[in-house]
C-alpha cells in the first residue's frame, strides 16, 4: 500500500510530468487557453493514458520479452497507442454519446501527445508490476491535468493583462509555467515509506 | 522552388522551435548544457532527413487514407535504427538524453513536415526541407542549451566564461527552461516586428 502512495505522491507532485518532466508540453501549452477545454483534455488523457499503459505493459511482458522482440518497443507501442485511440473513440460513440461530445475533439491529439508514449515506456524502463505501472499512470496523468487546469487559470487571468507586445502569447505564457514550475520545485525532495 | 530557399526558409523563416512552436517537450528537456542540446537536434535532424525522404519517395504508394498510420510507422523505423546506433556507439549520449530518444517519434516536427512537405514535394527538395527543418531545430536547441548553461553555470560547451557560484543553479533546472525559453522566444518575436 505504502509503494502505491509512493508513486502516486511523487507522479503527481515531485515529479510532474509537465514541470519536471517536460513531457506534454504541446497540449500544456495548446489546450490550456480556456479552464473547461483544460479538464475535458485532462480527463481525456487520464483515460487513455491508463488504457495505453495496461495494454503496452501486457504487450512488453508477455510478447516482446519472451520473443526477444524488444528493440521493436518504439514501434509496437506508438502503434498500439493509435489504435487505441481510435478504437476509443469509436467505442465512446456509440456508448457514450455525452462524453464524447466532451472529449471527442481531444482524442485524436492524444496520439501525438508525448506523455503517454513517455509513461508507457518509462514503466517498462522503471520495472513496475501490473498494478504500480496502471496507478502510475493514472497518477501521472491526474498531475498532467493539475498542471493543465492551474495553467489555464493563470491564462485566462493573463488573456486581460497588459504585456508588452513581442511577449505576448507563448512567451509570457512560458514565463508563468516556469514559476509555476518553480512552486513546484517546493515538493522536492518528499519521500513516503 | 529554389533548394537553398527551402533550407533557408527552415532555418530562419518558418523555425520549427521560434515560429512554428512545435516539438517543445524536447526543446526544454534536453537543452541543461548546449553540448545535449545540439546531441538532441542532431539526432532529430538525422531522423527528420531520411523520414522526409523516405515519405516522399513512397508517397505515391501509400493511400491516403491509412498515410498518418504508414508516417508513423516509417518515423517509428528510423528512430529504432537511431536508438540502437546510439546504444552501440554513444551510450553515454544515450543515456543522457534518455526517453527523449524514442521520443522523436512523437515529435510534431516529424509529422508536420511529412504531411505538410514530404508528401506534396520531390524527393530532392523533401531532403533539403527535412536539413532546413533540421539545422533549424539544431540551432534553436544549442541556443536555448547555451544560454541556459551559461547563466546557470558560467561555461558554455564545458568552456568556462565566469566562475560557477555567479550563475544562478534555476537556470539548469526545470524553472529554468521555460523562463529562458520564453525569454528568447520573445527576443526572435521583438526581431520579427522591427524587421517587417
Amino acid at each position: 500500500m505504502l509503494t502505491y502512495l509512493s508513486i502516486i505522491v511523487t507522479a503527481i507532485f515531485v515529479n510532474n510530468i509537465v514541470f519536471a518532466q517536460f513531457l506534454g508540453i504541446c497540449p500544456f501549452l495548446g489546450v490550456s487557453k480556456k479552464l473547461s477545454s483544460a479538464v475535458g483534455m485532462g480527463g481525456a488523457v487520464t483515460f487513455v493514458m491508463a488504457l495505453a499503459t495496461t495494454v503496452t505493459w501486457l504487450l512488453q511482458e508477455y510478447i516482446l520479452v519472451p520473443l526477444g522482440l524488444t528493440f521493436m518497443q518504439t514501434i509496437v507501442f506508438i502503434l498500439v497507442i493509435a489504435a487505441l485511440v481510435q478504437m476509443v473513440e469509436i467505442v465512446l460513440k456509440k456508448i457514450a454519446p455525452a462524453l464524447y461530445t466532451a472529449l471527442g475533439v481531444f482524442l485524436p491529439l492524444i496520439t501525438t501527445n508525448c506523455a503517454v508514449l513517455g509513461v508507457a515506456i518509462l514503466v517498462t524502463q522503471k520495472g513496475f508490476d501490473l498494478g504500480e505501472s496502471v496507478v502510475y499512470a493514472v497518477a501521472t496523468a491526474i498531475g498532467f491535468t493539475l498542471a493543465l487546469t492551474m495553467f489555464a487559470g493563470i491564462r485566462e487571468q493573463l488573456a486581460m493583462t497588459e504585456v508588452p507586445r513581442p511577449m505576448r502569447g507563448v512567451p509570457i505564457a512560458l514565463i508563468c509555467a516556469g514559476l509555476l514550475a518553480m512552486a513546484f520545485m517546493g515538493f522536492a525532495g518528499i519521500t513516503i515509506g | 522552388m529554389n533548394k537553398l530557399q527551402i533550407i533557408y526558409n527552415g532555418l530562419v523563416k518558418d523555425n520549427p522551435t521560434f515560429v512554428l512552436l512545435l516539438g517543445m517537450c524536447p526543446t526544454l528537456g534536453t537543452t541543461g548544457s548546449a553540448l545535449t542540446g545540439m546531441s538532441m537536434g542532431l539526432a532529430t535532424m538525422a531522423v527528420l532527413i531520411c523520414s522526409n525522404g523516405a515519405i516522399s519517395a513512397l508517397k505515391s504508394l501509400i493511400p491516403d487514407k491509412v498515410r498518418i498510420p504508414a508516417y508513423i510507422v516509417v518515423i517509428a523505423s528510423f528512430v529504432t535504427v537511431l536508438q540502437m546506433i546510439m546504444q552501440a556507439y554513444l551510450p553515454a549520449l544515450n543515456e543522457s538524453l534518455g526517453i527523449f530518444i524514442p521520443l522523436i517519434v512523437v515529435n510534431c516536427i516529424l509529422l508536420g513536415r511529412a504531411e505538410a512537405f514530404a508528401s506534396k514535394h520531390p524527393v530532392g527538395d523533401s531532403l533539403c526541407d527535412g536539413l532546413g527543418m533540421g539545422l533549424g531545430f539544431t540551432c534553436a536547441l544549442t541556443l536555448l542549451g547555451a544560454v541556459r548553461e551559461l547563466l546557470g553555470t558560467g561555461r558554455i560547451f564545458s568552456l568556462e566564461l565566469f566562475p560557477e557560484s555567479y550563475g544562478s543553479l534555476i537556470f539548469v533546472l526545470a524553472p529554468g527552461a521555460f523562463i529562458a525559453l520564453g525569454f528568447l522566444i520573445a527576443f526572435s518575436n521583438y526581431i520579427k516586428t522591427r524587421h517587417a
